[in-house]
């Protein structure tokens, strides 16, 4: 079973064709990396498969269904959950707080006008064993809000992660990170792919967590696929390093 | 239950120590339950009366009502006197027209309230923000036009009378609600107790929870898969059953039902009890009423622009207490 299948996806936003007729799969278990130059459309394409915008033209398939019509929280309860550039999470909560409404929704509690005992000490462990995920059990009551741009980055992973999600679509993870948190959350995306045989699809800028991490790369360039392949190919496309590699560095 | 502070100093402290804050509140809780219980022994001391008290508590149950949309919902709402209006209106026409029973009538003037909340909350709820607040307005505004015109039942512009309410019977037991006023508050007491304990026990479960989450981010709450539209509807729904009941309880406090009661002044006077009190706090709404109440009665005699006063201490309480009174207290835990 191919894990995401998009065909001949395209956006236009007025004149300007973000998303151009791209094409691609992501199989199972894989760690697929999409990278490109400011303005490819890579985050249109996030937008695209996670619901946030529909596409002009085009279909997605989750699992080998069609979801190009699901509304975005439709997909997230069939299994299909995303980070942001700029992190989404509650900021004036604490950690243990935005975990607890992830795990609940997850544990399809949403309208329960109360939670028994039992349920309550099942949402409780589910949020240690996150926590410990992540090493965040020491920040756990801090608000979220007043922590490291990584903790909190963390914070977002996890509460994808709470969904018990089969694709994961991570938007720039390490963006404006520093060396150590960069790693750190470089470490975790590589835990959660190698021990949770997590599909991830993740964009990012920074080349050394895409080629440590990858097992393949979709380059994206003027919202259309330059180049696609093996982390060792991409590296030695000339097209790549024309459009992309190139002007970095 | 949440009280969130501005993420700066203050929220910094309780962050490293969240038991104060909790403390705190518990202490406010009781506090709050010791003078409610006791009002009628010293109200009149102080320089009130028994139906002063009466109107705190009812008015304080819509206000708080009002908040569990504005303040755990994040979503306001300036139509709120419509389902507060419907609840008066229709106990009242149940009384006069149909059944001489108090709890009918409540139980009437609750479902009508209701059911037209159900009706809006459904085809409003994908609005946001400042377009929300307008068309809630409007439909308060038909259910107003709609009492003021209709004057072969309603009584139009005059308000509905000729009808009281009824003494409970209860099998056991005859309750003169209608001549004991302190009876009646205690009455009206109960009611409230169940109110608020039951929107304090929403807002403390998973449901509440997702309400808290659409209030803090709604672009996250949507990808955790909450269908953020259906949790502000039925948000709205619970939100209107309340000020529906309080509706209900201000007819039989008057023995009248007034169509300026669900007029689009009064939602706004339910706003500004609510943000005056503090509508990140549980009670700040009530602390709010109990203020605008206690004023109104108290400058409404000597002046007819009473409502200035109510502006002044508005704008100081905005200026200095932007979170409401009650936003000093700080920061509470999501639980």
């Amino acid at each position: 079973m191919t894990a995401l299948r998009i065909e001949n996806l395209s956006r236009r936003f007025g004149d300007l064709v973000a998303v151009d007729n791209v094409s691609l799969r992501v199989e199972q278990g894989e760690l697929r990396a999409v990278i490109g130059p400011n303005g490819a459309g890579k985050t249109t394409f996030f937008n695209l498969v996670s619901g946030l915008v529909s596409p002009s033209a085009g279909r997605i398939l989750f699992e080998d269904k069609d979801i190009t019509g699901l509304a975005a929280e439709r997909r997230v309860a069939i299994g299909l959950a995303r980070t942001f550039q700029i992190t989404e999470i509650f900021p004036e909560l604490t950690v243990r707080e935005n975990l607890r409404i992830a795990v609940e929704v997850a544990g399809g509690h949403r309208l329960l006008p109360w939670l028994s005992g039992a349920g309550a000490r099942e949402v409780e462990s589910r949020i240690t064993e996150l926590l410990a995920t992540a090493g965040l059990a020491g920040k756990a009551d801090g608000v979220v809000g007043e922590l490291s741009h990584g903790d909190q980055r963390a914070t977002e992973i996890l509460m994808a992660l709470a969904l018990r999600p089969r694709l994961l679509l991570l938007d720039e993870p390490t963006a404006g990170m520093g060396d150590q948190e960069t790693h750190d959350v470089a470490q975790l995306i590589r835990r959660l792919h190698r021990n949770q045989a997590l599909t991830i699809v993740l964009i990012e800028h920074d080349m050394r967590v895409v080629f440590h991490l990858a097992d393949r790369i979709t380059v994206l360039a003027e919202g259309s696929v330059l180049a696609e392949g093996a982390p060792d190919a991409i590296a030695a496309n000339e097209a790549v390093q024309a459009a992309y590699l190139g002007k970095a560095a | 239950m949440t009280a969130i502070e501005e993420p700066g100093s203050a929220g910094r402290r309780a962050a490293t120590s969240r038991t104060p804050g909790a403390a705190v509140h518990l202490l406010l809780t009781v506090l709050i339950w010791i003078l409610l219980a006791t009002m009628p022994l010293w109200i009149d001391r102080v320089g009130g009366y028994t139906n002063l008290a009466t109107r705190v508590l009812v008015t304080g149950l819509a206000a708080t009502g009002l908040n569990f949309l504005l303040g755990f919902t994040g979503v306001l709402s300036f139509g709120h006197a419509a389902y507060f209006g419907l609840g008066a209106y229709g106990v009242g026409l149940t009384i006069r027209y149909l059944v001489p029973s108090t709890l009918l009538g409540i139980l009437v003037g609750v479902g009508v309230g209701t059911l037209a909340a159900v009706v809006i909350g459904f085809l409003i709820r994908k609005l946001r923000g400042v377009y929300f607040a307008m068309v809630t307005i409007a439909f308060g505004q038909v259910f107003y036009f709609i009492v003021y015109r209709w004057n072969a039942v309603t009584g139009g512009d005059d308000g509905l009378s000729g009808w009281r309410r009824q003494p409970l019977d209860l099998g056991f037991a005859r309750i003169d609600i209608l001549g004991d006023q302190t009876a009646f508050y205690y009455f009206v007491l109960v009611w409230f107790a169940l109110a608020t304990a039951a929107m304090w026990l929403l807002l403390r479960s998973p449901f509440g929870h997702t309400l808290i989450a659409i209030r803090e981010n709604e672009r996250r709450a949507r990808f955790l898969g909450i269908p953020v539209e259906q949790h502000i509807w039925f948000s709205f729904v619970v939100s209107a059953f309340f000020a529906s009941l309080a509706g209900t309880l201000y007819a039989l406090l008057n023995n009248f039902a007034d169509p300026h009661s669900l007029r689009w002044d009064k939602s706004g006077e339910f706003v500004i009890m609510a943000v005056l009190g503090g509508m990140r706090s549980f009670w700040g709404p009530l602390l709010g009423a109990a203020i605008f109440v206690v004023l109104q009665d108290y400058a409404s005699s000597r002046t007819e622009n009473w409502m200035s006063l109510i502006g002044i201490l508005f704008v100081l309480v905005v200026l200095f207490f932007p979170r409401g009174v009650l936003g000093i207290l700080g920061r509470r835990a999501l639980t």
